[in-house]
């Protein structure tokens, strides 16, 4: 992969993640960890090589059918990506109303959510008026709303504390344990020490000799 | 604020922020575009009424000098005339001019000083020709010289053909002119709808992410400058109207003046201006919501 005429960023990358399964991203800064999501997410387009999400090709997809393929991704954005004229309640809800779901078959939940990443004091605030860790646990609630069948999360503990990191993380295991494939990419050692998960390592685009078994044959969910 | 916060009573928020300095700024140009539109495409129509007018008042009328003969004296000789082609098929009317109103033509050519009382001023006779099946010079010559007048007939053919390509050079003048202020319009309309989409590429960019195929968010964003447009071009419109109106007023029943005729069912064709403005604002936010979110899709 390569942004217009830079060199490549990602090269001579195979892997395939299980259904279900669980992985830290990690890797030094600029080594490609967001383009690899990127990739992953349908943000970028492979200049070579084949993607496969849930058994299909999406190198080649038409631009038509790739709203599909994202609804079953979850994404943590690194940088927020909020509407900021809606409320944070209005914010997590914006994957379901997009996918046609009325209000009342969510909205019980969306507040359940929110009082689970400590947000329930904060519903109708605008996301100017929130601190960092308060948008990163916005864009985690907005990501997992919609029980997505992979969750890709950018330096999703970047701006909260170690207890919130580890809530989130437990989020995230329980995601997990229902069925969602998880791929997190952390600067976050303690984290990912402590997660005890499969990990990936990118350095200088390319990825290292994977220490677990996840990783390997093309196939598979990934 | 957050603790009153009832869930049960939510209701989702707009898609797409409220309008900004921005948008009325947008609305301003498209309003004053449109006003321009209207008033070329009244003056258009105007300039075409105007046209048509001078050919139908040359082809519709004729001139005929009579010139005395023996012992018969001008006037008679000119209300002989007269009476010989009042009767002649393809003519509605002919009246001869007293001589002061043949002296009163001759005026600014000759002065009031040469107008001796003794010089033989041709008599006029001026002929309306019936509008569908007018008489034509020939036949006009023809009668009277049964009548035995001494007479020669003007049927203004000498001007007629410079008169009509000049009415359709003003008529044609006029239309392109309409034409290219209406392209102007709409192609500012079209830019000014491109750059307010632009500006809200972050929106785009957040909604297609969540999985908004492209139909929706072009839904969203040419329902907007629609609406937007179609108020601009009310306003234009309005504005058209209220200074077309005016001229009018002003005009007496000639309009603007006799050169540019104006008429109170002219206004109404102004009434599409803001369907069109609204139209082609929707298409340009579709269009460009559609490449802006085929962009993002790599």
């Amino acid at each position: 992969m390569r942004y217009g005429r830079a060199p490549e960023t990602l090269k001579d990358i195979a892997f395939a993640l299980p259904a279900g399964s669980f992985h830290f991203l990690t890797g030094p800064s600029g080594a490609g960890k967001s383009s690899l999501l990127k990739l992953i997410y349908l943000a970028h387009r492979a200049s070579r090589g084949r993607v496969e999400l849930f058994g299909r090709d999406v190198s080649t997809i038409r631009a038509a059918d790739q709203p599909m393929i994202r609804r079953r991704i979850g994404v943590v954005f690194q940088e927020f990506r909020m509407l900021e004229h809606l409320s944070v309640f209005d914010n997590v809800a914006l994957p379901l109303r997009i996918a046609g779901r009325k209000p009342d078959s969510y909205r019980n939940d969306i507040a359940e959510l929110l009082a689970w990443v400590g947000l329930e004091k904060r519903m109708h605030a605008l996301p100017a008026t929130l601190s960092g860790g308060e948008k990163q646990r916005l864009g985690i609630a907005r990501a997992v709303v919609n029980r997505p069948d992979l969750l890709l999360a950018d330096e999703p503990t970047g701006n909260v504390d170690h207890e919130m990191a580890l809530r989130i993380l437990r989020l995230f295991v329980e995601l997990n344990r229902m069925g969602t494939t998880v791929l997190i990419a952390s600067h976050d050692d303690d984290l990912v020490a402590h997660a005890r998960k499969s990990v990936l390592r990118l350095e200088r685009g390319r990825l290292l000799a994977p220490p677990s078994a996840s990783i390997g044959n093309r196939g598979g969910e990934l | 604020m957050s603790e009153s916060f009832d869930v049960r009573r939510w209701r989702p928020g707009p898609l797409l922020p409220k309008r900004d300095e921005r948008d009325f700024a947008l609305t301003f140009v498209v309003a004053v575009l449109c006003l321009l539109a209207c008033l070329t495409a009244l003056t258009a129509i105007a300039a075409d009424r105007g046209a048509r007018g001078w050919s139908r008042q040359l082809t519709g009328s004729a001139t005929i000098v009579v010139r005395p003969k023996g012992a018969e004296s001008p006037d008679a000789a000119a209300a002989r005339a007269a009476e010989t082609l009042a009767g002649l098929k393809g003519v509605t009317e002919a009246r001869a001019l007293a001589k002061a109103d043949a002296e009163e033509l001759l005026e600014p050519w000759i002065g009031r000083e040469a107008l001796l009382e003794d010089l033989p001023v041709p008599r006029l006779v001026t002929v309306e020709l019936h509008p569908e099946t007018p008489a034509s010079a020939q036949s006009l010559d023809a009668a009277l010289q049964a009548a035995g007048l001494d007479a020669s007939v003007d049927d203004h053919s000498r001007w007629i053909g410079d008169i009509e390509r000049s009415a359709a050079l003003i008529r044609w003048a006029a239309i392109g002119v309409f034409i290219l202020i209406a392209a102007a319009a709409a192609a500012t309309i079209a830019f000014a709808t491109r750059a307010g989409l632009a500006a809200r590429r972050d929106v785009i960019e957040v909604l297609h992410l969540s999985g908004a195929k492209a139909p929706f968010i072009a839904r969203l964003f040419q329902a907007r400058f629609a609406r937007m447009s179609a108020v601009a071009g009310l306003f234009g419109a309005a504005g058209a109207a209220m200074i077309g109106a005016g001229l009018r007023l002003a005009g007496g029943g000639a309009g603007l003046a006799p050169v540019l005729p104006l008429v109170w069912s002219d206004l109404a064709w102004l009434l599409p201006c803001p369907v069109i403005a609204a139209l082609t604002a929707a298409l340009a936010a579709r269009g460009v919501a559609i490449r802006l979110t085929g962009e993002l899709a790599g």
